[in-house]
Order: C-alpha cells, then structure tokens, then sequence
C-alpha cells in the first residue's frame, strides 16, 4: 500500500537532510506508529506522503501511484486517496460542523443528495452525532479532532495519515481518538500515526516504527516507544 | 462540472464577499468609481459628439451660378448634388430669398432705401448641407468640375476644427477609460489577493482534500464576476439619475445654448451604457481576479 524506497529529502543544499536513505513498506490494512524525537523526520515523511514535498531522491509508491512520475494536474485525484488529520486540527472555524465534513465532499463534486446522508453516517460514527450545527471554535479540542477525522474519512480514503492527532488532547480525549482510529483500521482503512504518546503506543501494541536524524533505527510489529536517553 | 458544484461554488463566491466584508466594499466601490466615470465620460463625449452631429448639418456649402444659367441646367446641377452620398440636403435660394434674408440679418430697419431693387440679383444659390463634415473638401473637389458653376463658398475652418475635435475627443476618451481601466485591474487585483491571503488556510485545506485547481479558483472568479456586476450596476443607477437631472438643469440654465448643446436622451445613452458596463465590470472582475488566482494559487 505505502512503499519507500531509498527516499532522502533535503530542505538545503549543505545541511543535514532531514530524511535519509529511508526505504520501508507498509502493506494494506495495517495500523503503524511512526515516533521519533522532535526534529527527526517524521513530518516530513508525512508530506512526501501527501505530495506536499517530493523527494530529493528514491521513489515512493503509494496504492499504485508512483508519486515521482504523479503530474501536477493528476495530483487533487492523488489525494482523494489519503484522509489527514493534524495536531491543530486545520478546520474552517467560521463554518459548523456540518458544513467542515460536507466540504470534503463537495471539494471532490459529490452531489448534494448523497452528502446529506455521508455526513451525518461519519459524525455518528466520531460521535458526535448531535452538534452538527456547532462552529467548529466553540467546540473542545477533541471534539475538533473528531470533526476533523470525520473529514478526512467522509470520502472513503484507503489510506488515513495522522500527524500528532493527540499532540493538543487530554489523556481521555486522547485515547477516545486513538480508539477510533483503531476502530476505523479494523473497517479496512490502513493507517499511520505519527505520536509522541508514549503511553498510548505503548498500551496499544501495534507495530511502530522509530526514527532518529532522519533515519529509520527501528521498526517492530507489536513495538513499543524508544526511550532516547 | 456537476449543477451542485456550480450551486456550491457560486455560494462560496456569494458567501466570500459577505465573509470578506471590508475588501469587498473597497473592490465593489473601486470598481463603482471607476464605472460611475466612464459613465459620466461617456454621457458627456456622446452628448459632444451629439451636439457636433447637429452643428455639423448646420454648416453648409454654398454654390453659385455663371451669369445666364439656365433654370433646367440649375435642377440638373442640383440633382446631380442631391446624388452624392455626403449630401445631407440640399436647398435652393433664389435671388429674392437671398435679399430677403441679407436685409434682415444685416441691414435691419435700413433696408428701406433699398425699395424696388434687388442688388444681389444674380445670386440664387445651392445651400447644401453634408451629413459629414469631414467629407466636405471631397464635395468642393467635385462641385470645381461641374459646368456653370461660378463660385463655392465653404468654411474650410469650421469643417476641420469639427472634425479634429471630435478626432481628439474620442483619444482623450479613449486615453481616460483605459486608465480608469489599468486602476481598477490593479486594485481589484490587490483586493482579491487579500482575500486569498485570508483565506490561505481554507485554500491549503482544500488541496488536501485533493481539490482541483479549478474547485480552488472557481470562487474566486465567482467573487470576482459578482463584485464587478455590484460594482457595476450601482453607478449605473446613479448616472442614471445624476443625467436626468443635469439635462433638465442644463436645458434650463444654459437656454442661450440650446442651438449647440443638444442632449440624447437618456433612453438612448442608456441603452449604450448599460451593456458596455455591465461587461466591463464583469471583465474587470473576472480578469482582476483571475490575474490574481494564477499567481497566488499555484498548486
Ligand atoms: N520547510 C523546512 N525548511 C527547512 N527545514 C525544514 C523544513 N521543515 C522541516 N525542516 C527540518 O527538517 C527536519 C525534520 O523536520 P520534521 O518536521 O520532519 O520533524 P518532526 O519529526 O516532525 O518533528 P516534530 O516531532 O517536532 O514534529 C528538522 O531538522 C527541521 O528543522
Ligand atoms: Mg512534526
């Protein structure tokens, strides 16, 4: 589902790349934790994942899309494969619950009828069936992150990528949105997590992959987080 | 695109302005400015231009006959001129009439003495007015070779300085519009470009969502086209009025003038402006933005 083949990424052209001949495989249907220290990398993998950045060389192989060859214009239907969600949640704050879900949907011309009924089924689903009509500011954060993750599962997306999804959560709130992510892995979406949560990753015993500097030092199914010091 | 997505996009475009409250109301009274006096620019250059449409068939081109023409050869003459394309009209004034209007344009009460005779006999005369006057040397050129004709008269001065007025009219309005047009490109430009920056946000979400560059500009276009139609349309409607009331005024203060200034009616002007604003605020809306969404909005 997810291939990365020798993949460095540089942001300049003398200093420290920020990934660093990174090969790994991710297959269909799986949960993976990517942790790491602050600086090592892991976002950046994200947005060679979602084509924000591209690779300054390897090759990455995501559901079938060779992103090296991706052309510019080919890259909105890229998308439409990967759901995101965000430590800072990046909804529309001015607009309500139901307008943040339903604007996914529309970004990608689903007629009206049909977004109707999408929506609500994906509230219910993070619940939060009953506050559709909220604006997004006046909700708690974990009520956003549940927006937000209604968002990026409304369109089906077979790959669902979270960068920090509980950075600025609660303990509760932030195990309430792990379960779901683990409940939507089990409907057949693969998914990957970028944490700091040690407690989580530790409890949850899903394979974690571990990176430092830029490098991949290490990558266990039923893992758990790496003290660096 | 798909009804709902065009439904969707025009209430994005729709909702932007509201949501952009203080940029749409600079663009919508940039482009209000910028309409309101090329409307008043055209509502006065028409009327000019009217006016000199007026005066030119009141300038006239006189013709003389030799001595002893016959009355049949002064009808072939004066068909042959009724001929011509430039020819608006064309009237014949016999000696008589001549006298009759010398005496009251010139001599007034003193015409008596002149009693019994006739001292311009032998000056029955064409006057032929030209429905162009800038066709006027071309008519002269011709009236030289026809046979029993003795002596044109012709203001050679008023002809060229209509025409070179009406000439440089049209440049200077020409040169004013497309100013006014540069001007509000750039602030439209700059307007939406605020708006996109505002939006930045909304903008980076939507790509992630994996929307087209289309779905992403749409809006801003559908922004763009409706600020100009507001921004059109609300001069339109002040012209309108503004005009009416400075024709009755005009009309009124100015009366001595009447002859020269001769005003269309706002029917007529309106039918013009109308449409040619109306697409010029759309133009400027939609080509100000799209300028603006081409450069920020590369994905
Ligand atoms: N746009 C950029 N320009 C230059 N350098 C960058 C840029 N983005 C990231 N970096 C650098 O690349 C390295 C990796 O950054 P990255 O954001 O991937 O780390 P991270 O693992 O996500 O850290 P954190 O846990 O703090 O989010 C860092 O050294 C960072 O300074
Ligand atoms: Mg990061």
């Amino acid at each position: 589902m997810i291939t990365l083949e020798n993949v460095s990424k540089s942001y300049t052209n003398d200093g420290m790349p920020a990934l660093n001949n990174v090969s790994l495989h991710i297959d269909r249907g799986e949960f993976v934790f990517i942790v790491g220290d602050s600086g090592s990398g892991k976002s950046t993998m994200i947005k060679l994942l979602l084509r924000e950045l591209t690779p300054t060389s390897g090759r990455i192989i995501v559901n079938n899309f060779d992103l090296s060859r991706l052309k510019r214009r080919k890259i909105p239907k890229y998308r439409r494969n990967i759901g995101v969600v965000f430590q800072d949640f990046r909804l529309l704050k001015d607009r309500n619950v139901y307008e943040n879900v339903a604007f996914a949907q529309r970004v990608i011309e689903v007629p009206t009828r049909q977004i109707k009924k999408n929506v609500p089924a994906m509230l219910s689903l993070v619940g939060l069936p009953e506050k559709y009509r909220s604006k997004t500011k006046e909700l708690s954060g974990g009520e956003q992150q549940r927006v937000a993750l209604a968002r990026a599962l409304v369109n089906n997306p077979p790959i669902l990528l979270a960068d920090e999804p509980t950075g600025n959560l609660d303990p509760r709130n932030s195990w309430e949105i792990m379960k779901l992510l683990e409940e939507i892995n089990r409907r057949g979406t693969t998914v990957v997590v970028v944490t700091h949560n040690r407690e989580i990753v530790n409890a949850m015993r899903k394979r974690v992959i571990t990176v430092k500097k830029g490098i991949i030092v290490s990558d266990e199914e039923k893992g758990e987080y790496i003290d660096e010091d | 695109m798909k009804i709902s997505t065009f439904v969707f996009t025009f209430k994005q475009g729709f909702k932007n302005i509201f949501r952009n409250k203080i940029f749409s109301l600079a663009t919508i009274a940039t482009i209000a400015a910028c309409i309101f006096l090329f409307g008043l620019c055209y509502s006065v250059i028409e009327n000019v231009r009217y006016s000199i449409q007026k005066a030119e068939t009141n300038v006239a081109v006189t013709v003389f006959f030799d001595e002893g023409i016959s009355e049949a050869r002064i009808q072939e003459i004066g068909d042959a001129i009724r001929g011509r394309s430039e020819v608006a009209s064309v009237q014949f004034v016999s000696a008589a009439e001549a006298w009759e209007a010398f005496k009251v344009d010139y001599l007034g009460e003193y015409a008596d003495g002149y009693e019994g005779d006739n001292p311009l006999e032998g000056s029955e005369n064409f006057e032929i007015y030209l429905n162009d006057v800038s066709k006027q040397q071309q008519l002269v050129s011709y009236l030289e070779t026809v046979d029993g004709v003795r002596e044109i008269n012709h203001s050679d001065v008023t002809a060229n300085i209509l025409t070179q007025f009406n000439r440089l009219l049209s440049y200077v309005s020409l040169g004013i519009i497309g100013i006014l047009l540069a001007v509000s490109l750039f602030l439209i430009s700059n307007t939406v470009a605020m708006g996109i920056a505002v939006r930045r946000e909304e903008i980076g979400i939507m790509k992630l969502i994996g929307a087209t560059d289309f779905v992403v500009r749409s809006p801003f276009l559908i922004e763009g086209i409706l600020l100009g139609v507001i921004g059109a349309s609300i001069p339109l409607i002040a012209v309108y009025f503004i005009y009416n009331k400075i024709i009755v005024y005009a009309a009124d203060q100015f009366a001595i003038l009447n002859d020269i200034l001769q005003f269309k009616t706002a029917r007529d002007v309106f039918s013009v402006l109308i449409p040619v604003a109306l697409v010029m605020g759309v133009g400027l809306g939609f080509f100000g933005s799209l300028i603006t969404v081409r450069k920020h909005l590369r994905v």
